[in-house]
């Protein structure tokens, strides 16, 4: 129970001073992803039938390489700002939100990292 | 964790049927939602029959006469009657709207009556609004300048005066914030899109000099970012304006700003 006036509850810590960043790269991922999806739809269709030796030829060319880079930190930076602010609007626990979102912070940048030095080994390391 | 369920104190059951009217041939039931904090009961659903061949033509109508005439102790907010108060919001037909501009003829079957969804119940139908006025205050809804008053009034250009509506028409029935799920599972942090749309309807104001202090105290995750742009406010607002614009617009500030 607390005697503190509703204004004062309102008031709280005051404002944060953030929030633009993550709603303007939100939108910029967003973009981002839209459009690499389309190419990486289509890329995937024109394969269809190809063979596994076709598919590291076609991701070991330096532009191919690059939009796939680019389309798979666009998802998961994405993924990351998506899912912070469902952790932020469902779980009201402090500590448990915090450990969630540290823990969900830490999956993403890993499966980017992940994903990114895949396509890094196809494309220069093998 | 959100609410998805009602706590086992809050389990709405149902309640008295009261008897129909008698003679009456065009009858409408209203189940009403009932609670009284003095009962220690659970809220219960009540069902009265109106005669609606005796009765106004708004919802309002028959809860007074349920009131008048049936039961004097249903409690509910009304002053105006004519949807320029903002008291008597509640959720009618699983609608967020007034009472007093709703029609009857406009619900098929059973009317069903409850308060402004996820707030603080007083009694009955009277919802415990202390927490969005202190948020409404929060926006210090006056006009700020630093400059000394004029002799006359402080001009506008029709232009300028022009990006105003839309936003003065707000009676503050918080019909918009109360439909919201961002309010519901964050109304203590999130300010909600009528406290936002009046937030901007200063912003807007080519007379106010506070501009910039207003963005910064709404830039936040949280009194302004909990907005998802579900548009419950917009679908929901009995004088059809449109808060989720006025939201948006607060953030396209924020980015130019930069």
């Amino acid at each position: 129970m607390s005697l503190r006036t509703p204004l004062g509850r309102v008031r709280g810590l005051g404002s944060a001073k953030e929030g633009v960043e993550h709603w303007w790269m939100q939108r910029v991922t967003a973009v981002a992803a839209a459009i690499l999806v389309i190419w990486f739809v289509i890329s995937v269709l024109s394969m269809l039938g190809a063979n596994h030796a076709d598919f590291k030829d076609w991701l070991s060319c330096p532009v191919t390489a690059s939009l796939m880079i680019c389309f798979l930190v666009a998802v998961f930076y994405h993924a990351a700002l998506g899912l912070q602010v469902v952790i932020e609007d469902y779980i009201h626990k402090e500590c448990v939100k915090v450990f969630l979102l540290i823990s969900m912070k830490l999956g993403c940048t890993f499966l980017a990292v992940l994903s990114v030095v895949s396509v890094l080994k196809i494309a220069i390391g093998a | 964790m959100a609410e998805f369920k009602l706590p086992a104190n809050s389990q709405v059951q149902s309640g008295k049927e009261w008897p129909k009217p008698q003679g009456a041939t065009n009858t409408k039931a209203f189940k009403i939602y009932r609670w009284d904090p003095d009962s220690g009961q659970n809220p219960r659903l009540d069902t009265y029959h109106v005669d609606l061949d005796d009765c106004g033509p708004m919802i309002l109508d028959a809860l007074l006469k349920i009131k008048n005439e049936v039961d004097s102790t249903l409690t509910l907010r009304r002053s105006c009657r004519e949807g320029v108060c903002g008291s008597c919001a509640m959720n009618i037909d699983g609608t967020n709207t007034l009472a007093c501009t709703k029609y009857i003829d406009d619900v098929k079957g059973d009317v069903a009556v409850y308060p402004l969804p996820h707030m603080p119940v007083v009694k009955d139908l009277v919802p415990d609004l202390n927490g969005i006025y202190a948020q409404y205050r929060s926006i210090e809804p006056w006009l700020k300048s630093d400059t000394p008053a004029p002799e006359r009034e402080r001009l506008q250009s029709p232009e300028e005066r022009a990006k105003l509506d839309g936003m003065w028409e707000c009676i503050l029935c918080f019909c918009c914030s109360t439909s919201c799920p961002s309010y519901w599972w964050n109304g203590d942090r999130y300010l909600g899109p009528a406290v936002l749309l009046q937030a901007y309807r200063w912003i807007a104001d080519s007379r106010d000099e506070y501009t910039g202090e207003r963005l910064d105290a709404l830039e936040d995750p949280f009194r302004l970012y909990r907005c998802h742009t579900i548009m419950n406010c917009t679908k929901t607002c009995p004088k059809s304006l449109n808060p989720a614009k006025a939201i948006g617009d607060i953030k396209k500030l924020m980015v130019t700003r930069r």
